[in-house]
């Protein structure tokens, strides 16, 4: 991977939290919490809900830029969300930044290196106060993990 | 709401998993990765077949902490994955209270929680911060 990428910006994108999208988003992840499913707009959102961030995020707002993602050797590694209070309720209407925050390399126990990619998204809400903080770790195999 | 370190939440169990489940988040989240519903795809990666997507699982662990302490109270909320998990699998999820601090004039509690395969094996591992709920 080009590991030059690090420090990239997507473009900043806008993305409405939505009432049916948190609706079907629970629902696929097993929850019949009235919060989620119940009548009325959600006063908050599933935990892992901005992993559908990517309905809303065209590709210039990606800071991977051309360098080429190899979907049979990628993994996800680790994922993190952080809140500055309750999860967005549905109808916040969020500012989401992309950046590539860290690129490095390790050597993979059974040989080949392995490249780790920091992705963070930060989401703003209309006063411009960061409300939530996604961070990606994606790994990079030097070969198909499944081989 | 009492909570004490090593208070664990009621466990859950899903499954068995089908491919159906995972094209059921992929359609919700956006991630479209075929390595989750096109046996051909995975093979030629050289999987046997298609695997569980792993922010599903995540979510279903959101879905259990939530439940548990509240899903207004999450304001942290991390996974790693260890092995797959594959269709036919039945996972176990379930959490304890690792601290309980103050912060801000606020009441928090860190949990850790796993996600067991029917084999032992575990598929992943969660930490979590939420506001202790009066």
């Amino acid at each position: 991977m080009d590991t030059s990428i690090e420090g990239n910006r997507g473009k900043p994108f806008r993305m409405v939290v939505e009432e049916g999208k948190v609706r079907e988003f629970a629902r696929a992840v097993k929850s019949s919490n009235p919060a989620y499913v119940g009548d009325g707009p959600q006063a908050t959102s599933p935990a892992t809900f901005l992993a559908s961030a990517s309905f809303w995020q065209g590709s210039e707002s990606s800071p991977w830029g051309d360098a080429p993602l190899n979907w049979e050797r990628i993994l996800h590694g680790e994922q993190e969300f952080v809140f500055s209070g309750p999860p967005p309720a549905a109808g916040t209407e969020l500012t989401a930044e992309a950046r590539i925050d860290r690129v490095y390399e390790k050597e993979g126990k059974r040989g080949g290196a392995m490249t780790f990619v920091e992705l963070v998204t930060e989401y703003r809400d209309a006063s411009g106060a960061v409300v939530a903080e996604s961070r990606s770790t994606i790994i990079e195999t030097s070969q198909a993990p499944g081989s | 709401m009492e909570l004490t370190v090593g208070a664990e939440g009621p466990t859950w169990e899903d499954g068995p998993l089908t491919v159906t489940d995972f094209v059921r988040y992929q359609g919700a989240s956006g991630d479209m990765n075929p390595i989750h519903h096109d046996t051909g795809f995975a093979q030629k990666a050289g999987f046997p077949m298609p695997f569980a997507v792993g922010m599903r699982q995540a979510g279903v662990l959101a879905s259990w902490a939530a439940d548990w302490l509240g899903p207004a109270n999450v304001r942290r909320f991390k996974v790693q994955w260890r092995e797959q998990a594959w269709p036919g699998d039945v996972l176990t999820y379930s959490g304890a209270v690792t601290a309980l601090r103050e912060e801000a004039g606020q009441r928090l509690a860190d949990i850790e929680m796993t996600v067991t395969r029917q084999t032992g094996g575990t598929h992943l591992k969660g930490w979590a911060t939420f506001v202790v709920p009066d």
